[in-house]
């Protein structure tokens, strides 16, 4: 179906039922229970779900298949961001040339970094990137404030011009929308104790997501993704077959750098702000993080990485004291203060403790990231040898050094 | 001029830090072969030896002091530190002040620990897995022990001064011949540079002059070889790692009192140093601390007003724009090796 | 007409929902607070809960400001609770509160960490908005951050609370119809230390700026000069220094060139600690320029930072919002309250974020309602007392608390850990008061209300 063989169709429709029915899968727990603290299923962190896992894909087109590890890929997302928020100061609050702006700026600054940056592999690659990003983050936050709006961030103010639409309605803002299906909107559906959103900003970064989902496939499955791989595996040979690898490492860079560039255009249209932190090296590293932990050079790795890596950030930071005093209320007292008191260092302000051992045991136990823990769920179940792959792509080694 | 004198002592200090701290990096790298994310964490580690020892120091009992009253109006608690009272108010109080000196010895046998422990526990298993791991792994340590550290000594940075002998600072104005005041440097900032000049001077003697060090340095240059000669490079290799840790701690230690510790001063100097890691070229412990002075002075001469004013914004990119420069004319670092690292 | 939700019709809804295929097939189980008619966002009536929403930074240097809003948002809680000794609800002027929640409500709340990053501070607020239900957002510790999430609150339709926020903008040119500050601003500074500084180092005075890079520094940077040029200074340099700057060295130097006479660091949090720990240590404190002696300057104290430069505070001027030494009821109540439950004193982080929650409270109880639109005609010019700062004022204009603004100095013989700072002088309000359209806050327009539904 649609140019893929039965493994990857198989995988595109397990993604596509995920996306589309992720507001009833992230909130498995009616909303009076106790363990409703664990429900995901609220739109602003499903659209940074699907958002991320955009980045992710696009970041792993680069890194999974070339091994060209960029750490400054958050550049991209930043100058999108910028882009995305001057076209809905400017033009218009409809998301179409927001998100088309985001890209071609982006595409357009990869292009410029990946020129450089490319002239040399390895750490040194990783280091220029880092220093194009940081250089980025830096000049946003301060000189180029004008552009910027430095620390604050870029926002819309009632007076913006919006030749092609409105500065303001009835003294507000009016909202992003999609030829006027404003991307805030939801739907709310309640059943029994279950409450579930649908949220138009979401929907629409789930379509875009599942769209360049396919075309990752496709670029994986492509000889021009077989090229890629070769230059991971070794690019010494590879050009001494008289292949110059350079303009298909080139061409990766530069459509990994509009996937961020589009993640970035879908997080201003979904929420209209371009803060500058989104450049910081500490994001960089985050998409680095989020493929490796889902599993880099595997096609759905990456997504499951982000949404670990949001889901911690957004969920483990929430909960405090007087949550776990309501969670463990039916114990006796002595034994629900030592809970507490045993758990408090992981929640709340400790998320980043909790992240931080997760991170370690995954790469320690789980040297392919989540997908390795999924295949070897599968094998268990199908009891076959564990060599088989499940989703395709280049595996990182998988042996453990000992 | 005296401004250009003033500008090169302020990154020669800079500077000792980033080469203290890259030299670490190189040494786990050069050895190991792994690429070290908590290394800023052992920095900070290091720095936090000094916090505790003045804690320890500092362990006070309360008396009441019933004619005084704090904030909410009950009895004032007087703290006394048990030093005070065992040696008298006076040496009692000058061992505390002179707690940060005295956190070098403390900080030696734990960064050695926290080496030994580090590179056992955990870095082992990564020797021949991709770098990518290894940065996620380290990483993930580095974020644990920052959050360990946060957990018991807070966010806000904590003070921690040096013994009050070196609170003044040096009137080079007059030495020089220029008018007094106009070149100053605080005496402390001069015992830093020294400091990381003589513990440079120990690695590199070290290495060069000790059979131990030989063996190092051929097991970095070849380590199949050295392993079939019979010797246990491992357990050498281990050693290094131990050393690193203490190189980067006791730079830590020193460190305080010019500023505040605070929890997360490692995230802030470890991507500046692997920078100059790369710069430096990556491998050569040499290149590794020409980097870290090199890169000093030039943030510190790109901050001066005037420079500013030609290019604004430039005091805060600089190291960037010189690492681009520099990796662009010479495609490994100042002083890099050819294969390492590249693939 | 917008709104938060709501807005969708029915052929719309259908159609974005259609592809759950279920809404179809069962149409009649579903109630939807779009359709139910009601008048604002998260309305308490409907929902059964009353949440606030605590958003503060948990991670990142201001983290342990960020504990100590938390712990003053808790001891609010229990007081409107009717729990503890009632704090500051027995000096408040206005009565409404009784102790009973809010309402009849019972509060409750949910927590988020800001990471002080505008990104991760608006996915907080927004998920306390669509996952728990709050009706009103407060905290943070940085402008940048307040500025973010009070646009958000603007958009989405929920009441924001500033907490910690200096920074001229945030009731300047970025000021929102559902967005309050009890927190004093960059010009009050100015207008406060200026006379202070008049009477302690004369009219004759050269300043050297170094200004932290990023909003704020820049907005008290310009008060600064110009509240202390209308007195006779002179500034002689204005320097902006990086936000991830960690060492000032290379940027203290310079000042030992010029013939400045004063360093005035326009710093906050870390950069203060260590902007003023790198110059005591270049012996500033000790030069004498121009026949006069040096003299150091930090226009935004907080005790909390104040700590981490230690002793390098002594004597050096600043101003504060609040300080624990005050001897009004309200805050001789708060403190006892607070150092009570927790065994110290509170910051002035704490204060207003604690001050913020009863002024909410107190406003809807007044008002009657939860709706925001009414909530923010409680609040504009609003005229209160005891709770800490004398006599204030909610202004309509800007949404800006007007009251007497704190002198403080670095103490030479502190008492505890916690007795950093002096109170030197409490500057009226009238000194300090400006007009809704002065130059540096002007370029802003509030909006109308926006009750989200």
């Amino acid at each position: 179906m649609l140019g893929l063989n039965k493994k990857d169709t198989t995988l595109l429709i397990i993604v596509v039922i995920m996306t589309m029915f992720a507001p009833f899968i992230l909130n498995p727990f009616p909303e009076t229970s106790q363990l409703a603290q664990f429900n995901a299923g609220y739109p602003d962190l499903m659209q940074r779900f699907v958002i991320f896992g955009i980045f992710a894909i696009g970041f792993n087109i680069l890194f999974g298949l070339t091994g060209y590890l960029s750490f400054g890929h958050a550049a991209f997302l930043g100058v999108g961001s910028y882009a995305g928020v001057w076209m809905m100061k400017l033009l218009t609050m409809n998301v179409i040339p927001a998100i088309l702006m985001s890209m071609i700026v982006a595409g357009l600054f990869s292009i410029l970094v990946g020129y450089i940056s490319l002239r040399r592999s390895g750490i040194y690659f990783s280091i220029l990137t880092l220093a194009f990003a940081q250089m980025s983050f830096s000049l946003a936050y301060s000189v180029l404030t004008p552009i910027t709006n430095g620390e604050t961030g870029l926002q819309l103010a009632l007076d913006d011009p919006r030749i092609l639409g409105v500065s303001q309605v009835a003294g507000s803002i009016p909202p992003a929308s999609l030829f006027g299906l404003a991307m805030r909107d939801s739907y709310e559906m309640t059943l029994g104790g279950w409450a579930f959103t649908f949220n138009v900003g979401y929907y629409l970064c789930a379509v875009v997501m599942i769209v360049a989902f396919y075309i990752a496939i496709r670029i994986f499955r492509s000889p021009f993704g077989l090229m890629l791989k070769a230059v991971k595996s070794n690019q010494q040979r590879l050009n001494y077959t008289g292949v110059n690898s350079k303009p298909y490492t080139f061409a990766a860079f530069v459509i990994s750098g509009m996937y961020a560039g589009l993640a970035g255009g879908l997080m201003v249209a979904m929420d209209p702000l371009a803060g500058a932190e989104r450049m910081q090296w500490t994001a960089s590293g985050e998409v680095v993080l989020m493929t490796i932990l889902g599993g880099a050079g595997t096609l759905f790795g990456p997504v499951l990485g982000a949404g670990f890596i949001k889901y911690f950030e957004n969920i483990f930071s929430k909960i405090n004291d007087t949550i776990l005093h309501q969670w463990f209320a039916a114990l006796p007292d002595g034994i629900e203060d030592t809970l507490v008191f045993l758990i408090h260092p992981f929640i709340g302000k400790g998320w980043h403790l909790t992240l931080g051992i997760v991170f370690m045991l995954v790469v320690i136990f789980l040297p392919g990231g989540i997908m390795e823990g999924i295949r070897r769920i599968v094998d268990l179940f199908k009891r076959r040898s564990p060599k088989d792959e499940v989703s395709g792509g280049a595996v990182p080694s998988a042996k453990a050094a000992e | 001029m005296d401004a250009i004198f003033l500008q090169i002592l302020n990154g020669l200090d800079k500077g000792s830090a980033y080469a203290l701290i890259a030299l670490g990096l190189t040494l786990i790298f050069g050895t190991l072969g792994v690429v070290n994310f908590a290394h800023g964490a052992l920095f900070m580690l290091g720095a936090f030896c000094a916090v505790t020892l003045n804690g320890i120091l500092s362990l006070s009992f309360t008396t009441i002091d019933d004619s005084r009253t704090d904030f909410l109006g009950n009895p004032l608690r007087v703290e006394t530190p048990y030093v005070e009272s065992w040696f008298g108010p006076e040496i009692g109080a000058a061992i505390i002040q002179w707690s940060v000196p005295l956190s070098i010895l403390f900080a030696i046998p734990v960064m050695v620990l926290v080496g030994l422990i580090m590179e056992r526990g955990l870095i082992k298993h990564f020797y021949r897995r991709p770098h990518a791991d290894q940065i996620l792994v380290t990483f993930g340590l580095a974020i644990v022990l920052q959050e360990i550290i946060k957990y018991f000594f807070g966010a806000n940075p904590i003070p921690t001064p040096a013994p009050p002998s070196f609170a003044g600072s040096f009137d080079f104005g007059v030495w020089l011949g220029f008018s007094p005041g106009s070149i100053i440097y605080p005496y402390w900032r001069m015992v830093y540079f020294a400091f990381a000049i003589g513990i440079i001077g120990a690695v590199f003697a070290f290495l060069r002059y000790t059979t131990f060090g030989m063996v190092v340095r051929a097991g970095m240059a070849d380590r199949e070889t050295v392993g079939f000669l019979g010797i246990n490079i491992d357990r050498r290799f281990t050693i290094m790692f131990a050393i690193a840790a203490v190189v980067a701690g006791l730079a830590g230690v020193m460190y305080a009192p010019i500023n505040s510790p605070n929890y997360h001063m490692g995230m802030d100097f470890l991507v500046l140093s692997f920078v100059v890691v790369v710069v430096g070229g990556m491998g050569s412990l040499a290149g590794a601390v020409l980097a870290g002075f090199l890169l000093g002075i030039l943030e510190s001469f790109a901050s001066m007003a005037q420079v500013v004013a030609l290019f604004p914004g430039i005091n805060q990119i600089v190291i960037y724009l010189v690492a681009i420069i520099v990796l662009l004319t010479r495609p490994r670092g100042l002083m890099g090796r050819k294969g390492v690292m590249e693939d | 007409m917008s709104g938060f939700r709501g807005t969708i019709s029915r052929r719309n809804l259908l159609k974005t929902t259609a592809a759950s295929g279920i809404v179809l097939a069962t149409p009649t189980i579903f109630t939807s607070k779009a359709w139910s008619q009601g008048a604002f966002l998260n309305d308490p009536a409907k929902s059964g809960k009353l949440i606030l929403g605590f958003n503060v930074p948990q991670t990142g240097p201001y983290a342990d400001e960020g504990a100590d809003e938390l712990r003053a948002y808790r001891l609010a809680v229990e007081h409107l609770n009717g729990e503890g000794d009632g704090g500051m609800l027995g000096t408040f002027s206005s009565k409404a509160l009784q102790g009973t929640g809010i309402l009849g409500n019972k509060v409750g709340y949910v927590t988020g960490d800001t990471q002080t990053k505008s990104d991760a501070a608006r996915a907080s607020a927004k998920s306390m908005i669509e996952k728990d239900g709050a009706i009103m957002i407060t905290g943070g510790s940085s402008s940048g951050v307040a500025v973010a999430v009070q646009a958000l609150c603007q958009e989405a339709g929920v009441i924001f609370m500033a907490g910690l926020t200096h920074s001229n903008d945030t009731t300047g040119k970025d000021r929102r119809a559902n967005g309050f500050r009890h927190f004093f601003n960059s010009y009050m500074s100015g207008a406060a230390l200026a006379p202070v500084l008049n009477n302690a180092y004369g009219s004759d005075r050269k300043a050297y700026h170094l200004t932290a890079d990023y909003n704020w520094g820049y907005t008290t940077e310009e008060a600064i000069t110009s509240a202390t040029e209308a007195m006779g200074w002179e500034t002689v340099e204005t320097v902006k220094t990086p936000l991830a700057a960690t060492d000032f060295s290379a940027y203290i130097t310079p000042v030992l060139q010029s013939d400045a006479d004063v360093l005035v660091l326009n710093h906050y949090g870390g950069n203060m600690v260590n902007s003023l720990t790198n110059a005591v240590q270049f012996g500033l404190r000790d030069r004498v320029v121009n026949g006069k002696n040096f003299e150091i300057i930090v226009p935004l104290y907080s005790r909390l930072m104040a700590k981490g430069a230690g002793a390098n505070v002594k004597g050096i001027f600043g101003s504060t919002n609040w300080h624990w030494s005050l001897e009004d009821e309200g805050s001789k109540a708060f403190v006892k309250s607070f150092g009570t439950k927790y065994g110290f004193p509170p910051s002035q982080a704490a204060h207003t974020c604690y001050v913020q929650t009863l002024l909410y409270a107190d406003a809807v109880e007044r008002a009657g309602s939860f709706n925001p639109c009414a909530v923010v005609e409680a609040l504009e010019d609003f005229e209160f007392d005891g709770l800490g700062n004398g006599k204030t004022l909610y202004r309509g204009a800007d949404h800006q608390c007007f009251k007497d603004v704190l002198v403080v100095r670095g103490k030479e013989n502190p008492s505890s850990e916690f007795d950093l700072l002096e109170i030197v002088e409490v500057t009226p309000v009238d000194q300090v008061t400006y007009d809704p359209d002065h130059p540096q806050f002007a370029g802003g327009a509030l909006g109308t209300c926006n009750p989200g539904a």
